[in-house]
């Protein structure tokens, strides 16, 4: 790359950038040759980063007029959205945020499946992300106890007896986790400071995230290397910048419409009732989000197997590099795979609507096949597929499909020659 | 494009998820065109302020709302009383102050600072004085039921004689909107149970409808700015939106020609 080669134009700039050189990362930032065929899939990466700084601001905001006790959690966020000066307005941002930053981060998963962004020599990038996923995930849960409603009490003690289940053991880290002998204020005051700091680690792990990324590069729609930078890339200012920007934009409009015209359409309406520990709700659902791990949860009928399924659901993400075998990356050259991916989508969307339901009858039935397809996709179907599927033809460069459509004959070797060169 | 309908009908599934639940309410709720909906949705003043008095005539005599202030009466997108309206509404009412700089502790008249004064001096007594039942606090009511001010209102409305075959203990009352279809509160409204001042005739429904309005704008005092920012924003956001769209379109010409 020509990072090495950036000299700052000013004298001043040069002395700093000797000592601490941030304008070569800037410049970096910059010109980082980026492939010029990316879709507008590719844009939640910087939706992502917008979600995170939104949470943290509004976040830190809220956290300087929030009570993190028992008795007084459920009335500071009332007050909050009474008598704080736009209150109201900073905590449906917060609360819808996490909605967006989960469906802005389902999409970017869903993205990297489908255009293969986490094989060679992308694992680490991938590792990161499931682990930033995984720590989302205990954030925004936390997050969900602070108002103190009957959902918030109930979901904290449902998801924390979980780690009863564990042999032995399971009673005493229940207990330490509590902080007590059940969901009181002791688990509260310290749900409320890892909500705090938990957002602090995501963005450090963002920054190894971004900095993974810039070492290959971006993998692109049609998944093949490219040299950079060349005729295949753009500068990343202004080009990506901008499609970013656009891209964002539209995000924001959707967000807006959730935050002014139906800010809690996505919550429970249990939540707005104060927590009761002696009246348990009809039914206890967590956020949207987590539904099809609470499916999969649900649909093991041992509790210690059901959590380590849940578990094992995160998990077989993490070693996922590992378990596609296909060297193809993009699923447009793989017509087989690109059918199990639809497949994956819809079996993914069946858990989160099975999570919601009441876990009986037909329900539990569907959930438990639903349950059973989605370990099947990863730890058989994909590493069968990778070895059987007959893939198509792939072009060498960028501008030849962007020119003539793809893959054009003339210009590609055959699947034997690409193996090879792989 | 094909790919897109997909991944919106995902989203719209997911989105629906909530809502599937409520398959469990055993009747279709009622509905009503309220004037808050829609984009535009602005409380009606008058029906606000008949509601409140419905609150204070009918329901304060059960249910609080602990976190409304005699204040709030007379801001903007709420009832909108004048001030002195509102001083004379938290006169009626008795809170009690100190200590005093003899220790004491002693009654005084409510101000407008003082939040809405509870007939109940905590949850206990409440729940002794319904039969065990607790009527809950109403500041949020509208928001913490399924269906929202369509379920309070179909509920106001939704009592009936039981069938046949049901048996009801003493203080339980049937009501076809209600989870269970039983209720602990006796039906609270019926034909003139108050007196509007300004001439509205108080028929079940007409109170229902003020006093659900109440409800809605005590749960969310600050819709009608929400509402009005929300439009605001959305413009000036797709206004930006497009002129960022020509923006990149024009950067990108300059690739894209020389491919």
């Amino acid at each position: 790359m020509s990072d090495h080669d950036y000299q700052p134009s000013s004298k001043l700039g040069k002395w700093f950038n000797d000592r601490l050189p941030l304008l070569t990362l800037s410049n970096h930032l910059q010109e980082y040759p980026t492939p010029k065929n990316l879709n507008y899939w590719w844009t939640f990466g910087g939706i992502l980063t917008f979600c995170l700084i939104t949470q943290i601001i509004t976040g830190i905001i809220l956290g300087m007029h929030y009570i993190a006790h028992a008795d007084l959690a459920f009335g500071s966020v009332e007050h909050i959205m009474r008598d704080v000066n736009y209150g109201w307005l900073i905590r449906y941002v917060h609360a819808n945020g996490a909605s967006m930053f989960f469906l802005a981060v389902y999409i970017h998963i869903f993205r990297s499946l489908y255009y293969g962004s986490y094989k060679a020599p992308r694992e680490v990038i991938w590792i990161i992300g499931m682990i930033i996923y995984f720590l989302m995930m205990a954030t925004a849960f936390m997050g969900y106890v602070l108002p103190w409603g009957q959902m918030s009490f109930w979901g904290a003690t449902v998801i924390t007896n979980l780690f009863s289940a564990i042999p032995f053991i399971g009673e005493s880290i229940t207990n330490w986790l509590w902080g007590g002998y059940s969901v009181d204020n002791p688990t509260l005051t310290r749900f409320f400071s890892l909500h705090y700091l938990l957002p602090f680690l995501i963005l450090g792990l963002v920054i190894l995230h971004i900095w993974a990324l810039h070492v290959p590069g971006n993998n692109n729609p049609i998944g093949i290397d490219i040299k950079k930078p060349s005729n295949d890339t753009v500068p990343f200012h202004p080009y990506i910048v901008i499609k970013d920007l656009f891209a964002l934009l539209l995000f924001l409009i959707v967000f807006a419409f959730f935050v002014f015209y139906s800010p809690n359409i996505l919550g429970h309406a249990d939540n707005y009732i104060e927590a009761d520990p002696l009246v348990t709700p009809a039914h206890i659902v967590p956020e949207w989000y987590l539904l099809p791990f609470y499916a999969i949860l649900r649909s093991v009928p041992d509790k210690l197997l059901g959590v380590i399924a849940m578990f094992a659901s995160i998990f077989v993400l993490v070693v996922l590099p590992w378990l596609d075998t296909s060297k193809v990356r993009s699923a447009i050259f793989r017509p087989i795979y690109k059918q199990f991916y639809w497949f994956l989508v819809a079996d993914v969307l069946i858990l989160g609507y099975m999570g919601a339901m009441p876990a009986e009858g037909a329900y539990l039935i569907i959930a438990r096949v639903a349950t059973a397809y989605y370990f099947l996709h990863f730890l058989v179907i994909l590493p069968v597929l990778g070895r059987k599927e007959k893939t198509l033809d792939i072009p060498l460069s960028i501008t030849e499909p962007v020119l003539g459509g793809f893959p054009n004959q003339a210009t590609t070797k055959n699947k034997q020659d690409n193996r090879e060169n792989l | 494009m094909k790919k897109f309908l997909k991944i919106l009908f995902c989203t719209s599934m997911l989105l629906n998820t909530n809502y599937a639940n409520s398959a469990e309410n055993s009747a279709e709720l009622l509905k009503v065109d309220w004037s808050f909906k829609s984009f535009f949705g602005k409380f009606d003043r008058a029906s606000l302020q008949r509601g409140y008095q419905v609150y204070n005539e009918v329901c304060a005599s059960c249910h609080s709302v602990k976190y409304l202030s005699y204040r709030n009466l007379t801001e903007k997108g709420g009832p909108e009383f004048t001030e002195e309206e509102a001083k004379a509404i938290a006169s009626n009412f008795e809170v009690i102050d100190g200590p005093n700089s003899t220790g004491e502790m002693f009654t005084r008249p409510a101000r407008l600072s003082d939040k809405f004064v509870s007939t109940y001096a905590n949850d206990e007594e409440a729940k002794s004085a319904n039969g065990g039942a607790y009527p809950p606090d109403m500041s949020v009511l509208v928001k913490a039921r399924k269906g929202g001010a369509d379920y309070i209102y179909s509920l106001l409305l939704g009592y009936e004689d039981p069938p046949a075959d049901m048996e009801l203990d003493d203080g339980v009352y049937y009501n076809k909107f209600m989870y269970g279809n039983k209720i602990k509160m006796s039906a609270p409204l019926s034909d003139d149970i108050v007196e509007y001042s300004d001439g509205t005739k108080a028929t079940t429904e007409q109170m229902s409808k003020d006093v659900v309005t109440f409800l809605m704008w005590a749960a969310e005092p600050h819709l009608e700015q929400r509402h009005k920012f929300g439009f605001r924003v959305i413009i000036y956001l797709i206004i930006i939106t497009i002129l960022v769209y020509f923006s990149m379109k024009k950067i990108w010409s300059r690739i894209e020609s020389k491919v």
